[in-house]
């Protein structure tokens, strides 16, 4: 059944790449830092996961939780205020 | 001349529709009057969708206004006070101007995933969730009941025990006047404490001039009340316990278990505000015998202007409401529900629960970061219970430091000396001195609130930042160099008057 294969390796790298750059374009400082830190330790943590029922409702769970990260980084970057006081002002576009 | 007049109608109300003039045109033989449709407005290819909104453009009119109003210009007032003011704003150039947010139990920021929940309730759903007969109705319907699942199961209660009000203030008031006025005939006895939140202990208060008699528990030294006194304020009309599980200026946890179990005994109706602890500390309704418990969904990562009431079903606590109307929620709260709060107030409660052990996790390790940072320095100590609290609140006085100056001199960290509520005010917090805090070591005292969006790197730079500047102004206290001379300033006699 296609339903309960799970998703490969390349398939999960290539999602973690997509929630460490989406993350990295919020503006807002605690909320980059906060999916930035959260996508590391969810992904690591189940790194060892083998039952490909729970992989493929993870994975399904993992890409819905990626289409809000892609829409509010986006709202985050039209929505934009002064940068906070632990926040270099070189070295990020935003 | 109405020729023209309509001739120029017609083209607006094309442009208006956005249909093509001419069809209308050729049927017009004056075409004197005929005027080119405007065109399109366009933005430039670069147009940026960026709108940024500049605090300190409105930081700089406030303190302009402020000096202006007392007769000095901003640039006298740092000049005058060169060492001070500088101090207060952070050093470093090349980072931002933004203070650091540290004030999470007044309210917390909304978290993206709340706010990606209730967009569409802004957008398209915009039913109305009590209309039955359409399917905008029962859209938003299915929303609003499915929010009321996450937020009942995070205390383990059932759906339909929880009624939605506009916050956690409302509830509390809701139960304050609504339990003894339904109960009134036989029971006129309330039972509450000293370090309650302003909106339990006001409620209260004007339930005495209805004639209800209120008794205030005192609290120790820690912050916890005493479960023997408890006992024997408890009379046979005594009708409603209400103690807040979390406190909101210095964090100590009551024993609500243990109060659950009295007032189970005792056959009197427990509340419990839990507006700092829903979702922050364990909290089992069931378990813990609570009957009436007040939600605020703007403490957890969620919209402000909703909160939510839970009301035991099984057995059955009654209470009259506050507003008449329509009879929503069980005919306890009337008035349309908000589907976009509720929405978000729904998701906020499930991200809580989801991310429960990982939120635990990390305040407590800044937590404990903060607090050792913190002490670390000679005469500071920890206001309230070292065991029985929660470790995302932190209360700490700096001795020999006002702790409005010390305020003012941490512009770049945002910080409260205590309740939101009570800010405005220069008294000394209530909750302190029923703890036994003199006058000045309440008002030396700091309230530090840590949440899921904190980071390692902002606990660091508050560390630093209020050790200089609890040096810098100890420095230039009169008092601080007498105790640093050994005087004790208890046996100094002040004369003068």
């Amino acid at each position: 059944m296609p339903g309960f294969t799970a998703p490969t390796r390349r398939q999960v790298l290539s999602l973690y790449k997509e929630f460490i750059k989406n993350a990295n374009q919020f503006n807002n400082y605690n909320f980059r830092e906060y999916f930035l830190t959260k996508t590391r330790n969810t992904f690591k943590k189940n790194i060892n996961l083998e039952d490909p029922k729970v992989l493929m409702n993870l994975f399904k769970e993992a890409k819905n939780e990626l289409g809000v990260l892609k829409r509010q980084s986006v709202i985050s970057q039209m929505y934009t205020f002064d940068r906070l006081v632990v926040e270099p002002l070189q070295g990020r576009k935003h | 001349m109405l020729k023209s007049t309509t001739a120029r109608s017609i083209t607006r109300l094309c442009q208006l529709y956005n249909v093509p003039a001419v069809a209308y045109r050729t049927s017009l033989t004056d075409k004197r009057f005929y005027s080119p449709p405007a065109a399109g407005v366009k933005l430039d290819d670069n147009f940026s969708l960026e709108t940024h909104t500049d605090i300190q453009a409105a930081a700089k009119a406030q303190a302009s206004a402020r000096a202006s109003a007392s007769g000095t210009t901003p640039d006298a007032v740092v000049a005058s006070g060169s060492t001070a003011m500088s101090h207060a704003y952070q050093e470093n150039t090349g980072f931002g101007t933004r203070p650091i947010y540290l004030d999470m139990q007044a309210t917390t920021p909304t978290d993206p995933r709340v706010l990606d929940t209730m967009l569409k309730f802004y957008t398209g759903l915009y039913g109305n969730p009590h209309s039955n007969t359409h399917s905008y109705g029962w859209e938003t319907n299915t929303a609003v009941e499915n929010a009321r699942t996450h937020v009942a199961r995070m205390i383990n209660a059932d759906p339909k025990e929880i009624i939605f009000t506009s916050g956690a203030t409302e509830s509390n008031n809701m139960v304050l006047k609504g339990v003894p006025r339904f109960y009134k005939k036989t029971k006129k006895h309330i039972i509450t404490t000293r370090t309650e939140h302003k909106c339990v202990l006001e409620a209260a208060r004007a339930m005495m001039k209805e004639g209800f008699e209120v008794t205030f528990l005192n609290v120790n030294d820690q912050g916890l009340i005493d479960l023997k006194e408890l006992e024997n304020a408890i009379r046979p009309d005594t009708c409603l316990v209400s103690v807040m599980a979390v406190n909101n200026e210095i964090g100590v946890i009551q024993p609500i278990k243990e109060i659950g179990a009295l007032c189970k005994k005792n056959k009197i109706y427990f509340h419990t505000d839990a507006a700092q602890a829903y979702g922050k500390i364990h909290m089992d309704v069931n378990e813990m015998n609570i009957d009436l418990l007040s939600i605020s969904s703007h403490k957890i990562y969620g919209p402000k202007g909703i909160g939510a009431i839970y009301v035991r079903r099984r057995p059955r606590v009654r209470l009259e409401p506050l507003l008449s109307g329509g009879g929503q929620e069980r005919g306890l709260r009337s008035g349309t529900l908000a589907p976009p709060l509720v929405a978000g107030f729904g998701e906020a409660a499930r991200l809580m629960k989801k991310e429960f052990d990982n939120d635990q996790d990390h305040i407590k390790r800044l937590s404990d970061k903060l607090v050792k940072g913190l002490l670390s320095a000679e005469h500071t100590t920890l206001n309230g219970s070292p065991d029985h609290r929660y470790p995302g609140c932190i209360n700490v006085s700096f001795a020999y430091v006002e702790g409005e100056s010390l305020l003012m001199a941490l512009r770049d960290i945002a910080l409260s000396s205590g309740s939101a509520c009570t800010s405005a005010s220069l008294e000394p917090s209530y909750v302190l001195h029923a703890l036994g805090k003199d006058d000045a070591l309440a008002h030396s005292s700091i309230r530090f609130g840590i949440g899921r969006f904190s980071t390692e790197e902002e606990v660091d730079y508050v560390v630093k930042a209020v050790s200089d500047r609890v040096k810098f102004l100890r420095e230039l206290s009169p008092l601080w160099e007498m105790v640093q001379e050994g005087i004790d300033l208890n046996s100094i006699k002040w004369s003068g008057h």
